[in-house]
This record gives structure tokens, sequence and C-alpha cells, in this order.
């Protein structure tokens, strides 16, 4: 590796950062079920899924030869400065989702990314619209419905089956079966995601000569990859977690290990039949479906719909970022160092954001907070006001939960009052 | 453009049948494993495995089929990551 340019340099920093970010956003998606039921304690939770991650990294022996699954076009002249571009809007809309605490999929930010700095750089006859709908927008939609249903049916069978047994003589039962189950997403979502870095590293060598064309990733950068996403897993992005694990429904353990094992068998059944669903919305589907499976369970279809807005987003957010920064990109070096400080100075404007209200490990099953009530979701409550009734769900809690119950009490709609 | 409705339907078919199989099986082995809740409360809370006071042997043996089950599943997902 002896002729790394300083770009093609610069993109595999870059893309180990995205794999970063990629991991401290799904973290969430095994393990937020996992830390509100009590299963497992969260440091230890992340731990285990960084693991898992780690392995599964080196596990599959399927290398991500193309990096967007022929979204665009990579033969057409795909140069570093686009991919660059394209990992920079992706990262930035996952740390954008990460501080509204919003679980978004990593991938198509990633996508959206690319999409939006090959449309600049190459033009609109780089990107396969069909592509685009095959495997972004179709699995978007089917995601939360395939993995909502299955769990739903599932959560109710399991509460029906155990309704003469006592909570707290199945929850443990139902807390290890949980784990297992979430064991099985990490593992997963290590061998896709980290696969999806090393593709983009390796296709930023092979631009760059430094390896010849479809040949496998070196090792260093299989290592690198699998670490940045297992610290990045380890990290948790804790904001996400509080809302999938109690941000949506309060998780009770039949719930999680239903959602859980929902989550596991749609995302294993999708990618073994060629029918790739994204991880965070089939993991934020199945979290809804275990809340509406409960009978007294309380969904916050608020928080849920500003989920669905944060998913509609990200394709087009991410796309317009790595649009602006391939524009600049493309002004040569200077262009190229510019994005970058930009990047920097962006990421560290939205930590210090972060760091006004942290989340961590000590504080990631509280809920009590107020949350700012912007237009769509006021609009979205009108059409579908909460079932505000059913305040009091299960009284009768077997998990050591001593949060405050947060009620679901029709907060005043003041259009966006941004209280963060 | 053509939508693949043949893929989505079989991953929806079988992410439904996969779901309520194996949470129905883990539930009647935890059932199995558990006694019924009894009017009185107290008495020893450890549900699983070894602890379980008041199921009959058939009722343990069959639990531990169903986790057996599970644990078969599990592995079967193992391998479809790994493969």
């Amino acid at each position: 590796m002896e002729h790394i340019t300083l770009l093609i340099g610069i993109v595999i920093v870059t893309a180990l950062v995205f794999d970063f970010t990629n991991g401290f956003h799904d973290t969430a998606n095994a393990m937020a079920t996992t830390i509100s039921t009590g299963a497992l304690g969260p440091r230890v939770a992340v731990a285990m899924s960084a693991v898992l991650n780690l392995v599964g990294a080196f596990l599959s022996v399927e290398v991500a030869k193309t990096i967007s699954g022929g979204i665009i076009d990579e033969g057409s002249g795909i140069q570093p400065e686009v991919i660059f571009a394209g990992l920079v809007g992706a990262i930035l809309w996952n740390l954008v989702t990460w501080l509204a605490g919003l679980p978004s999929s990593s991938s198509h930010a990633l996508f959206g990314g690319l999409i939006g700095a090959t449309v600049v750089s190459v033009g609109l006859d780089g990107v396969n619209g069909d592509a685009i709908v095959m495997k972004v927008l179709i699995p978007a939609v089917a995601a939360p419905i395939v993995a909502g249903i299955a769990t739903l049916a599932a959560t109710r069978l399991t509460y029906r089956l155990g309704r003469d047994r006592s909570p707290e003589d199945t929850a443990k039962g139902y807390r290890a079966g949980q784990i297992a189950s979430a064991a099985l997403v990490s593992l997963a979502h290590g061998t896709n995601d980290a696969q999806k870095t090393m593709g983009v590293i390796t296709l930023a060598l092979v631009t760059g000569g430094v390896v010849a064309p479809d040949s496998d990733p070196p090792l260093w950068v299989i290592v690198s990859a699998g670490l940045a996403i297992a610290l990045g897993t380890y990290l948790g992005g804790w904001r996400i977690i509080r809302t999938m694990g109690k941000g949506i429904t309060d998780i009770q353990p039949p719930q999680g290990f239903a959602a859980q094992t929902g989550a596991a068998t749609v995302i294993l059944a999708s990618s073994h039949i060629g029918f790739a669903l994204s991880t965070t919305q089939v993991c934020s589907g199945a979290v809804m479906g275990a809340g509406v499976g409960r009978k007294g369970a309380v969904v916050r279809w608020s928080t849920a719909g500003r989920m669905v807005v944060a998913w509609v987003l990200t394709l087009p957010a991410a796309g317009l970022v790595a649009g602006a920064a391939a524009l600049l990109a493309d002004q040569g070096n200077a262009g190229i160092t510019a994005v970058a400080v930009l990047a920097v100075l962006a990421c560290g404007a939205i930590w210090m954001l972060s760091r006004r209200k942290p989340v961590d490990h000590t504080n990631v099953n509280e809920v009590g907070i107020q949350e700012p009530v912007g237009a769509v979701t006021a609009a979205l409550r009108s059409v579908a006001p909460p079932p505000a009734g059913a305040a009091s769900a299960a009284p009768e809690d077997g998990t050591s939960d001593d949060t405050p119950e947060q009620t679901p009490t029709p907060i005043p709609a003041v259009a966006s009052s941004t209280t963060r | 453009m053509s939508i693949d409705w043949a893929a989505l339907g079989q991953v929806f078919g079988i992410s439904l049948a996969v779901t309520v199989a194996m949470v129905g099986v883990f539930t009647l082995g935890i059932v199995g494993s558990s006694r019924k809740a009894a009017p009185e409360q107290g008495g020893t809370a450890a549900a699983m495995p070894g602890g379980a006071v008041g199921a009959s042997p058939l009722a343990r043996t069959g639990a531990y089929a169903c986790f057996a089950v599970c644990a078969a599943v599990v592995a079967y997902g193992i391998y479809l990551i790994v493969a």
C-alpha cells in the first residue's frame, strides 16, 4: 500500500468514520429493547453487540463487490471525490438523526449520499432510478410492515399462551430468549454493514490503482472496518436506544422477546431470499408491532411519526449534503480540503449540541422529557389521536422499572418549539 | 420496472410463519417449565431452567424439547449469516 494518494487516504478515513457512525447508530437495533426490558445491563449489552459486530465483520466470505448494489453506475468514471462527498453526506445525516434520537437507516444515508454526489458530478445518467425504487423505496415501506405484523401476531400469541403464568416467573426465560435473538441481529449487522465499508474502501483503492480490480479487500481493510463498526457500537447511540427501547412504547420482557425474534427472523429471511430489508426499519417496525400486540400498551405514534419522517428525509437530505460537497470537491484539492474542514466543523457542532443534554448508559432508560412537538407530528396526532385512556399501562409491571411512567398527556401542540 | 412481488411475498410469509412459530414454541417452553400462577404469592420465583417448582416431569421434558428446537433454529440462523 505504498501508492496511496492523499485523496484515497482521505476517502479511507472518511469511510471508516462512516462505519463508526453506522455502528453507534445501529446499536439500538439489536440492543434497545434488550436494555429496556432489563435482559442485559446497558454496558454489557453494547459490549456484547460490539464483539458480535466485530466477529460478523470477519465471518462473511461474500465481499461487497458493489457499494451501492447497482443504484449508481459505478463503471462510469466514479471518482474518489464522488465517494468522499457521498460519505460526508451520509455521515452528517447520521449525526443529525442521532442528535434527534431517531433511528434511520445508515444504508439509506449512504445510498442517498452517493446518489447526490453522483448526480452533481456525473449527471442523472449515473443513477439507476429503477434500482432506487427496488432497493430503497419498496424495502423502506415493506420492512416495518412485515416486521410489525409478524411481531404483532407473535406478541398476541405469547401473551395468550402464557396468560396463566405470572410475569415474575416468565420474565427470566423471555430475557434469555431475547438475548439470543439480539445476538443474531448484531451478528447479521456486522456481516452486512461492515461489508459495505469494506466495499467502499476497496473501490477507492481500485480507482487509485492500489489493488487490482475485482480483488478482495486486503486484510487491513477488513480489520479496520470491523474495528470501526465495533467501536461505534460499543460507544452506543444512547439517544436512539432510548427512543427505540422506551420512546415508542414501554416494552415488557415478552414483547421484547417477540420484537427481537421477529426482527432477527425478518432480517435473516429477507437477506437469504435476496430482498434485503433495512435493519433499522425492521427493528423499529417490530417494536411498534410489539406495542400494538400487548393489551393496554401505549404506542406513542407521535414518536413513530417523527421516525417515519426521518426515514422519508434520509435519502434526499443525505443526497443534498453530498451534492453540495461534490460541487465543492470537484474544484480540486482546495475544494476537497474545504469539504473536509466543513465536515469536521459540522460534526463538532453536532457533538457540542449533544452535550447540552447528554444521554448515556446511566439515563438511557429514563423517559420523561417533554418532546418538542413539530408541525408534522402535531398534524399526525390530530389525525390519529393516541389512546389516552390506556395511560396506566400494565400496573402489575414485573420488571424493575423504577422510571416514572410518562403518561401521554396531550402536549399542547405549539408548533416546533425547539427546547432541546 | 419490475417489482419482485414474489420475493416480497415470500419474505412476508416466511417471516410471519417463523416468527410466530419460534415465539410460540419458546413460550410453550416457558409455560412448561414454570408453574401455574398460584393465588398465593411468594415462593420460589426461579422459573427456569432447573428450579421449576410445580411443573410435572412431562411438562418439563416438553419444555426442554421446545428450548432445543429454538436452539436449533438459532444455530440455523448463524449458519445463514456465515454462509
